[in-house]
């Protein structure tokens, strides 16, 4: 995704919008999620993924981890408070809320020091 | 003869979907590793079928494979409800296999045991999104509820308009904290019980009965 390649031993960010990521297909935008994070990368998204697109990346990640290599990911949001803004008609139309900022990193490399409903407070360590 | 094949069919049409509506449902019994999700469904099979549904552990990821009881007949207040139990792998988005190292695997039995893990983490995730009818959420009363896992998992039931029960599990220790949970999940209800030891089994069966019956 970069388009500057990462020569330090930083920790490279990606800051994606809704924007980039509504004109995506589900696996398109999980793709794009799997390979920043086995490039060592943090992902954050503006607006997360759909529940479906949630499961699907769990799946997909778990087809992916490797002894030695790849370990799995780290991914971070606020609870869901879908009931509140969400009826159920929009469900049913696949008007889904999504918008919920969502970080996600390697699972060696990103650790989770506090969460609740309105802070996440994450360590992010280098490779 | 095309109008007798009509009636047959439509009489074929109206015995099966009297028998599909009869048919159990199929309950996952979902949560995060380690939360007692066998212990509870061998409870559940023993108390009314006689027989287990696996073999508990607790090391992580025990279970790599999904595993159905079929017709497992709960009686409740004179009347009868009828349930698979899917007893599903713990979720996670990691599995590392130098963790099973520490319960004195050898690294090869280790790898095996993560790679089984990971395919039976997809396998649960795929029975969520196709294959079951309702959701027991199954955690551990001694641990912090709010975790990615549980949160993404809990969304993910309630995209799908799931019924789902929450089961605070190993209330039998001390530190087992139930209201934590139901202030996690206030839209849920949360039923308290130990699988192991028996605690509480007759407020789950009811609850299981009105929920999934």
């Amino acid at each position: 995704m970069a388009e500057v390649k990462n020569k330090g031993g930083g920790v490279q960010i990606d800051l994606i919008s809704g924007d980039r990521m509504a004109e995506l297909t589900s696996m398109e935008k999980i793709r794009m999620i799997l390979d920043g994070v086995r490039e060592g990368n943090i992902v954050i998204l503006e607006e997360g993924l759909s529940p479906d697109e949630e499961s699907r990346l769990i799946e997909v990640t778990m087809t992916e981890i490797s002894p030695d290599e790849f370990n799995g990911i780290e991914i971070e949001t606020y609870p869901r408070s879908e009931t509140k803004d969400q009826s159920f008609l929009d469900r049913l139309m696949g008007k889904e809320s999504t918008k919920k900022l969502t970080v996600i990193g390697p699972a060696n490399q990103i650790e989770t020091l506090h969460k609740d409903e309105t802070l996440i407070s994450a360590l992010v360590s280098r490779k | 003869m095309g109008l007798i094949t009509e009636i047959r069919d439509s009489i074929s049409n109206v015995v099966s979907t009297l028998f599909s509506a009869q048919d159990p449902k199929r309950i996952g019994i979902y949560g995060p590793p380690n939360a007692g999700k066998t212990t509870l469904a061998n409870r559940i099979a023993r108390d009314w079928t006689g027989d287990a549904v696996g073999p508990e552990s607790h090391i992580p990821h025990e279970t790599r494979r999904a595993r159905r009881k079929e017709n497992v007949e709960i009686e409740r207040n004179g009347k009868s409800v009828r349930i698979d139990i899917v007893d599903t792998p713990g979720v996670t988005t990691k599995v590392d296999y130098t963790e099973f190292l520490e319960h004195d695997m050898e690294k090869e039995d280790a790898v095996r045991r993560s790679r089984e893990a990971t395919e039976g983490v997809a396998e649960a995730m795929h029975w969520l999104r196709e294959d079951v009818d309702g959701v027991i959420y199954v955690l551990d009363a001694t641990e912090d509820p709010f975790t990615q896992v549980n949160t993404m998992l809990i969304g993910i039931i309630e995209s799908q308009d799931l019924p789902v029960l929450i089961f605070a599990n190993k209330i039998d220790l001390d530190e087992a904290n139930v209201r934590r949970i139901e202030n996690a999940f206030p839209q849920h209800e949360t039923v308290p019980l130990s699988a192991l030891e028996g605690d509480n089994m007759d407020e789950v069966y009811d609850k299981i009965a009105d929920y999934f019956g």
